[in-house]
C-alpha cells in the first residue's frame, strides 16, 4: 500500500475562459503537513472545494484516501474534515447545537452524539461556554469551534482554508498549537494561507501558489536553497570610512555580494559571516553598532519569487 | 439485459443515496421554524385572524335557521367589518409561506454555514428537499392545529358535533390549503437560490404574491377579449370567450384556491366558472356528496400540487449547478 492521503494529476478547473486551477499535482504523504501558499485569488480555495468534490474539475485525476471525490463523495467527505475559511455557525444555535447538527449528518449513532460533541469541544478548550449561544462568541472562538466540527468526525485528513485569518497574534499562536498537537497525533492536515511566518512554524512541506499554478513545492529550507541560493544576510550597521569597509567586506571567503545603503551594509553570503564580517569591520577602522542575520524564512523566500518571476515578465 | 447493467452502472456513478443526511436536516428545519420569533408572529396573527372571523360568522349563524354545514359555514361566513376566514386563509398563507422559506438557501450562504454542512457526507439533495420538507410539515402543523381549534370553538358554541361529511370537506380543505402554502414556499425558495440578499429574494417573492392578488384579474380582462372572438353573436362565442377567461384566471394559485375552498365549503355549489341557465334546467338546489364535490375540485387540487413540485424542481436544478463558494 502507498501511504499517499492526497493525490492529484494535472488537475485543472476553468470559469469559462478564466483559468483557476492549471494542472495541479500534488502529492500528501500520511502524517504530513502541507502548506498551500500564495496570494489570494491563486486558487487555493479552488483546489481544496475539488478536492472535496464540491467543485467539478474540468480536466484531471483526484484521487482522496483511494476515493475520487466527484465519484465517491459520500466516502470522501465522510473522512476528510473540511475547515472554510470564515467558518459561520448558526448563531441562534448553542455550540452544542451546531455540533449535533454536523453530527447527525455524519450519520453518527445517536447513542454516541452527546460524547462525540462534547469530547471535541473538550479538546479546542470550550467546555465552559458549551451551552452559550454562537452569537455570542469571539473570532477566537469561533475557529476553536470549527475545528471541534472538523474533529466530530475523526476525520483522517484535515483540510483547513485560511486558519488563522482574522485571528489576532495570540490567538493564532494558539491555533497554530492546536494544529500542532494534532499533528503529533498523527492526523495528515492540508492547509491553505497567506500568512506565510505562521505557516513556516508548523508545515513540513510548503507549496506556492500563483495564478492557478504551483510554482514550488518542497520543504522550507529546500525552497530557500533554490530561491535564495541558500544564501544568508548578514546587516551590519558600521561608523568608519564606507568605501573600505565595504571593501574589506567584499574580500571575505563566502560573500556573495554587498550593499550598502542608510548606513548599512547588507551581505548576501553563501554561510553566516557574522564573526568574520565583525573582524573586518574592526580590522578595517570602523565602529561596529549592530549585526544582524536573517533566517530564512518563507516571506523571502516568497518574495523573491515573485519579484523575479515579474522580472522575467517584464523581460 | 446489457442496457439493464448500463443502467445500474449509471445508477452507481454517484455513490449512496441522495437522502442520507434527509431526516437530520428536517428535524433541524422543523426545530428551527418552531421555536424561531418568525413562526410565532406568524401564528399569533392567524390565530387572531381565526378565532375573530370565527366569533363573528357564529354571531351570524346563531341568528338564523338554516342547520346544514354549520362547521363550514364557520370558514365561508363574512360579516362586516370582518370578511371570510376563507378570504384571510388566501392572503395569508403565500406570506406565512414565503416568510418561513424566503431565506432558506441564501441564509445558509451568507452565514457561511453552507460550505461547511455540504462539507459532510450528504448530497445537496438532501439540503434542499429537508428544507422544503420541512417548511412544509411546519404548515401542516400550524394549520392542523388552526382547524382543530375552529372545530373546537365550534363544538363549544355550536352544541352540535360535526358531521362526518364537514370533517372529510374540512380535511380536503385542509390538504389544498398546504399546498397553496406549498406553492409559495417552493417560489420563495427558488427565489432565495436565485438571489444572494434574503430581502431581495422576500421581495421578489411579495412581488410575484401582489402580482397575482392585485393585478392578474385586471390582466385577465385585458388579455381575454384579445385571444377570444371580437364580436360575440352566438352562444359558442360567448362559452369561448368565457373559457378562455376561465383559463386565464386559473394561472393564478390564488384562483384555484378559491375554486377549490367554493366547492368544498360550500356543498350546494356544483359548477365553476360559467355556465349557461340550459344547463341548470330542471337542476335540484341539493348539496353534492362529498365524492362529487372531489370529482369537481380534482383538476384545481391536482394542479395546486404539480405547481409544487414544478416550482420546487426548477429550485432544485438550478441549486444542483450553483457554485458554493461564497
Amino acid at each position: 500500500m502507498n501511504n499517499l492521503v492526497l493525490e492529484t494529476k494535472g488537475l485543472t478547473k476553468h470559469y469559462g475562459d478564466f483559468v483557476a486551477v492549471d494542472n495541479l499535482d500534488l502529492n500528501i504523504k500520511k502524517g504530513e503537513v502541507f502548506g498551500l501558499l500564495g496570494p489570494n485569488g491563486a486558487g487555493k480555495t479552488t483546489t481544496i472545494l475539488m478536492l472535496l468534490g464540491l467543485t467539478e474539475p474540468t480536466k484531471g485525476q483526484v484521487r482522496v484516501l483511494g476515493f475520487d471525490p466527484a465519484r465517491q463523495p459520500l466516502s470522501v467527505k465522510a473522512r476528510v474534515g473540511y475547515m472554510p475559511d470564515q467558518v459561520g455557525f448558526y448563531d441562534e444555535l448553542t455550540a452544542r447545537e451546531n455540533l449535533i447538527y454536523i453530527a447527525k449528518l455524519n450519520g453518527i449513532p445517536r447513542d454516541q452524539l452527546k460524547n462525540r460533541v462534547e469530547e471535541a469541544i473538550e479538546r479546542v478548550h470550550l467546555t465552559q461556554v458549551i451551552d452559550k449561544r454562537v452569537n455570542t462568541f469571539s473570532r477566537g472562538m469561533r475557529q476553536r469551534l470549527g475545528l471541534a466540527d472538523v474533529l466530530i468526525k475523526n476525520p483522517q485528513l484535515i483540510i483547513m482554508d485560511e486558519p488563522t485569518q482574522g485571528l489576532d497574534p495570540e490567538l493564532a499562536h494558539e491555533f497554530l498549537g492546536l494544529i500542532h498537537s494534532l499533528k503529533e497525533e498523527g492526523t495528515t492536515i492540508l492547509l491553505s494561507s497567506h500568512l506565510l511566518h505562521q505557516v513556516q512554524v508548523i508545515c513540513d512541506r510548503v507549496g506556492l501558489f500563483s495564478k492557478g499554478r504551483m510554482v514550488l513545492q518542497g520543504t522550507v529550507p529546500e525552497l530557500a536553497r533554490k530561491v535564495l541560493g541558500g544564501a544568508y544576510r548578514v546587516q551590519i550597521k558600521a561608523n568608519g570610512p564606507d568605501v573600505k569597509l565595504r571593501k574589506a567586506l567584499q574580500s571575505l571567503p563566502e560573500v556573495n555580494k554587498v550593499d550598502f545603503a542608510n548606513g548599512v551594509f547588507e551581505i548576501e553570503a553563501r554561510k553566516d559571516v557574522r564573526a568574520d564580517a565583525a573582524d573586518a569591520v574592526i580590522k578595517a577602522g570602523g565602529r561596529l553598532q549592530s549585526l544582524n542575520v536573517e533566517s530564512q524564512s518563507l516571506d523571502d523566500i516568497y518574495t523573491r519569487y515573485f519579484e523575479e518571476v515579474s522580472h522575467e515578465s517584464v523581460n | 439485459m446489457s442496457r439493464s447493467t448500463e443502467r445500474i452502472k449509471k445508477r452507481d456513478e454517484r455513490e449512496g443515496s441522495p437522502w442520507t443526511g434527509l431526516s437530520a436536516v428536517l428535524t433541524k428545519e422543523m426545530a428551527d421554524h418552531l421555536t424561531g420569533a418568525r413562526i410565532l408572529i406568524l401564528e399569533i396573527l392567524v390565530l387572531l385572524t381565526a378565532v375573530g372571523t370565527i366569533f363573528t360568522a357564529l354571531k351570524s349563524i346563531n341568528s338564523t335557521d338554516d342547520n346544514q354545514f354549520l362547521y363550514l359555514r364557520l370558514f365561508t361566513t363574512a360579516q362586516d367589518p370582518l370578511p371570510a376566514f376563507v378570504f384571510f386563509l388566501a392572503i395569508l398563507v403565500p406570506l406565512i409561506a414565503i416568510a418561513l422559506s424566503f431565506d432558506s438557501i441564501n441564509g445558509e450562504f451568507n452565514r457561511r454555514t453552507l460550505s461547511r454542512v455540504l462539507a459532510q457526507p450528504v448530497y445537496r439533495d438532501a439540503l434542499l428537499l429537508g428544507k422544503f420538507l420541512g417548511g412544509l410539515l411546519t404548515l401542516t402543523m400550524v394549520f392542523s392545529a388552526i382547524w382543530l381549534l375552529i372545530f373546537g370553538i365550534g363544538i363549544f358554541k355550536l352544541g352540535v358535533p360535526p358531521t362526518a361529511e364537514e370533517t372529510g370537506r374540512a380535511l380536503w380543505f385542509l390538504l389544498a390549503t398546504i399546498f397553496y402554502g406549498g406553492i409559495w414556499m417552493a417560489l420563495a425558495m427558488l427565489f432565495s437560490s436565485i438571489f444572494r440578499s434574503s430581502a431581495t429574494a422576500a421581495l421578489a417573492s411579495i412581488a410575484v404574491w401582489a402580482f397575482f392578488i392585485f393585478f392578474w384579474n385586471i390582466v385577465v380582462g385585458l388579455l381575454a377579449p384579445v385571444l377570444s372572438p371580437q364580436q360575440i353573436t352566438t352562444v359558442q362565442d360567448l362559452v369561448t370567450a368565457n373559457q378562455t377567461q376561465l383559463l386565464l384566471s386559473r394561472v393564478s394559485p390564488i384562483t384555484l384556491y378559491a375554486d377549490i375552498a367554493t366547492i368544498m365549503l360550500q356543498p350546494t355549489e356544483r359548477f365553476l366558472g360559467f355556465v349557461l341557465p340550459v344547463q341548470l334546467d330542471r337542476a335540484i338546489k341539493t348539496p353534492l356528496p362529498l365524492g362529487q364535490s372531489i370529482l369537481v375540485i380534482w383538476p384545481q387540487l391536482t394542479g395546486l400540487i404539480a405547481a409544487t413540485i414544478l416550482i420546487f424542481a426548477i429550485c432544485y436544478v438550478l441549486f444542483q449547478r450553483q457554485e458554493i463558494r461564497a
